[in-house]
């Protein structure tokens, strides 16, 4: 591992602050909406379990949106530092959204900070509610312009390029090139998605544990609810991606699912191994499947992976990437769907113990299922930087220095994460929900079931 | 003026803004640090609190702002800087981490931590200390480009005297930027014993502040000649910025208007800050890369800038409220809120 390749440890820092990061950013990008969402129900039906949750959840998002803003100042500057020929040239022609998420940024930390401090200064609730507005958009609109600069890495337009010198600049092009609608729709949906859940896990480990208050099954009633229309949203934009793939990015989605030779009636081969010939052993195959994914008619051709010259090739074991991604955000959903579905019929089962566990996990797995998705979505574009223009090689930094580095971030990023869930922890067991539901003097409304 | 100007100067305002704010913020933590250890926390804590709650994650947003906005303007810099900065701008990174998240973390989960409180303080002063380091590179002198890529020379750097009076200068501008806002807001609160605490704070690093400032001034002269001639060609402003420190601590001294003094304070900073930019013009490292040749494309620029103003419509409205709920706001100030 030590052997000194100033590109292996770029990308090796770059993997730990991004996969780091995008715990907190992705929690950062939802939990707003779903604080948003429950202060208002708390509003309209004038129930202050809701108002409460909406107070809980914003204590604990102060924590993740400072780690979140630390380490995103981290990645800010180390693409500088780490890829600083990436930068040079991707500047010129991806600039905008880039300063434009600055805004964003700006927006939301000015709002954050007035919706903190401004809990108890309005008489109408409502006029607290609405300076959360420009909290959950602000986050959302990061979210946005990030991920525009992601997807023109995988499908650059709007210049031309003629002997490493870039003309006819467009940046409204560069912005809105192909990748840019499934990619900014499925990191939106998920990171919805992912934090209602990581939210239901919490309130699902508090029922589980024996704790009965109706705040609990509210917490859970409502964010089960967003993760169920979040997921099948995010199913939609999966399905769209695969298309997106197949026209755009082939060899992406033909890594990914280990499909070399160009055909028809693709089949969709979930896991599984490859042997010394290149043949899949031991997978679940799955009919026409890769064919509908990939332009939704069963007998349509997906290109193979032997098309591409082999130097321009994913690595192989995006596969097992793609897969798990793929099979969590599948029993995401169905959990999701069958809690709502329980929940309608009225059926008790709902509150069994393996109904609760599953939740439990679920919120975890979502987060896995982020961090396998974008190491798949990253390395599935290897070896390019800027696909088709620049190569990851070529744009690395030649210090010898980042080997120390990366050491130091990792003893850094294991700090923040430890005192991060020590603080939260102590924060919320600190102040029950019941005492403060009792400090709060509206405990004479609550009935326990 | 051209799109290279106009660039520059925007960043340069955002840049100057940041080293306000952040050296009130940084120095915030430092005092209030300090005093915890010398037991005078009680002292001045609270105020300290008030004021910092609702505006950290503001801060921090202006450093962003510029370093993401002049990558966007000038993306050679990325390049040039990216290669050199790596060691110092990381050292930033990690500093910044610490007191950004851990003040999260004191002020709403772990109160009283002593360890926290004292990497909060300690790092208010080596954040600036390091951040400033990327001015004394950009004075030439420091980089390599012998090798196939821009290198940072560490031990030129580290040995040279110029490197450390801007680093000291950085301090205590940090302490005498911190103290005098403080002494106003402490003056607003109506707490007069914290007042008169940082009002002490105050005199006390004024002197340090313009000594190490003449400093500079001086060694420029032997380390980047061409630069100090120009910058003589602005010495009015410096004089300018001279006679308004002395009228800033006179108010401060005199225990009046301390609002005024400043407002004062800010327009010293920024003369002397804008002598320093427009002698540093055309240079954003010297003397290899200028705004010039290290400027993005017309098409590029021109979009920057709408989205500029564009932004401007949106932060400027959005920063008046924050300022009247919170700074402004006599009943937040004194706590009644």
């Amino acid at each position: 591992m030590w052997n000194g390749d100033p590109v292996f440890y770029s990308r090796l820092l770059t993997e730990l602050t991004l996969s780091f990061h995008i715990i907190y950013a992705t929690l950062g990008v939802g939990v707003p909406l779903m604080i948003a969402i429950a202060q208002w129900v708390g509003i309209r039906k004038n129930d202050m379990h809701y108002i409460l949750l909406a107070r809980r959840w914003t204590r604990g998002f102060v924590i993740t949106v400072a780690v979140g803003v630390v380490t995103g100042t981290a990645i800010g500057l180390q693409l500088s530092l780490l890829w600083p020929k990436f930068m040079e040239v991707a500047g010129q022609v991806i600039g905008l959204p880039l300063f434009m998420e600055t805004f964003a940024f700006f927006f939301e930390a000015i709002f954050l900070g007035i919706y903190l401090y401004t809990w108890d200064r309005f008489k109408d609730q409502k006029k607290h509610f609405f300076l959360l507005i420009p909290v959950a958009i602000g986050s959302s609109a990061s979210a946005f312009f990030i991920t525009v600069v992601n997807a023109f890495m995988n499908t650059p337009q709007g210049y031309t390029m003629e002997n490493g010198v870039i003309t006819n600049i467009d940046p409204i092009m560069a912005m809105f090139n192909p990748a840019m609608p499934t990619k900014v729709g499925h990191v939106l949906t998920t990171a919805y998605m992912t934090s209602s859940l990581v939210l239901a896990a919490i309130a699902a480990f508090h029922l589980l544990r024996g704790n009965k208050h109706v705040y609990h099954k509210k917490a859970l009633h409502l964010t089960m609810k967003a993760a169920f229309i979040f997921s099948i949203a995010n199913v939609l934009v999966g399905d769209l991606s695969g298309k997106f793939l197949a026209e755009y990015q082939p060899e992406k989605l033909a890594a990914a699912e280990w499909h070399f030779e160009t055909e028809s009636h693709a089949p969709l081969i979930l896991f599984g191994t490859l042997n010394e010939e290149m043949e899949v052993k031991g997978a679940i195959e799955i009919p026409y499947a890769l064919s509908i994914l990939a332009h939704n008619i069963p007998n349509s051709e997906v290109i193979g992976l032997n098309e591409f010259p082999e130097e321009e090739r994913p690595p192989l074991y995006i596969h097992y990437l793609f897969d798990l991604m793929v099979v969590i955000g599948i029993f995401l959903t169905i959990i999701s769907g069958l809690y709502w579905v329980l929940v309608q019929k009225g059926w008790k089962m709902v509150d069994k113990k393996w109904m609760l566990n599953a939740i439990i996990i679920s919120g975890p797995l979502a987060m896995v299922a982020i961090e396998i998705g974008w190491f798949f979505a990253e390395i599935g574009r290897q070896p390019w930087i800027l696909r088709g223009f620049l190569k990851t090689s070529e744009a690395a930094t030649n210090s010898t220095q980042v080997e120390v580095l990366v050491v130091i971030f990792s003893v850094l990023y294991v700090l923040l994460a430890v005192v991060s869930v020590v603080v939260l922890i102590k924060m919320f067991k600190r102040n029950p929900v019941e005492q403060e539901l009792t400090d709060r003097s509206v405990e004479k409304k609550v009935i326990y079931s | 003026m051209t799109l290279e100007l106009l660039g520059i100067s925007v960043l340069w305002l955002f840049l100057f803004g940041y080293i306000i704010v952040a050296s009130i913020d940084f120095g915030a933590g430092f005092f209030s640090a300090y005093s915890d250890m010398a037991k005078k926390k009680h002292v001045i804590h609270k105020i300290i609190q008030r004021y910092l709650s609702p505006v950290w994650e503001v801060t921090n947003v202006f450093l962003v702002f510029f370093f993401v906005g002049i990558v966007g303007f000038f993306p050679k810099t990325a390049y040039y800087y990216g290669y050199t900065l790596l060691v110092p701008v990381s050292i930033s990174i990690i500093l910044l981490a610490i007191r950004g998240s851990y003040y999260a973390f004191s002020t709403y989960g772990l109160k009283d931590h002593k360890l926290y409180m004292f990497l909060y303080g300690i790092t208010g002063l080596f954040i600036p200390a390091s951040l400033s380091i990327v001015l004394v590179i950009s004075e030439g002198g420091f980089v390599d480009l012998s090798q196939h890529h821009p290198t940072l020379l560490y031990k030129d750097l580290f040995i040279s005297p110029f490197t450390w009076s801007i680093v000291l200068l950085s301090i205590v501008s940090v302490l005498y930027i911190s103290a005098n806002f403080l002494t106003y807001y402490a003056h607003e609160a109506g707490d007069f014993k914290a007042r008169d605490l940082l009002r002490r704070y105050t005199v006390i690093w004024s002197g340090p502040t313009i000594l190490s400032a003449l400093l500079i001034i001086y060694q420029l002269k032997y380390h980047n000649p061409e630069h100090f001639v120009r910058l003589m060609d602005v010495s009015w402003m410096l004089i300018g910025s001279f006679l308004l420190f002395i009228f800033s601590l006179y108010l401060i001294v005199k225990r009046g208007y301390f609002g005024w003094s400043f407002i004062l304070l800010v327009l010293q900073y920024g003369l002397a800050f804008y002598a320093y930019g427009i002698s540093h013009y055309p240079y954003l490292l010297y003397p290899y890369l200028t705004i010039y040749d290290g400027f993005t494309n017309e098409t590029m620029a021109v979009s920057l800038v709408i989205a500029f103003i564009a932004g401007l419509f949106l932060l400027i409205p959005s920063l008046y409220l924050l300022l009247k709920l919170f700074l402004f706001n006599k009943n937040y100030v004194k706590g009644q809120l």
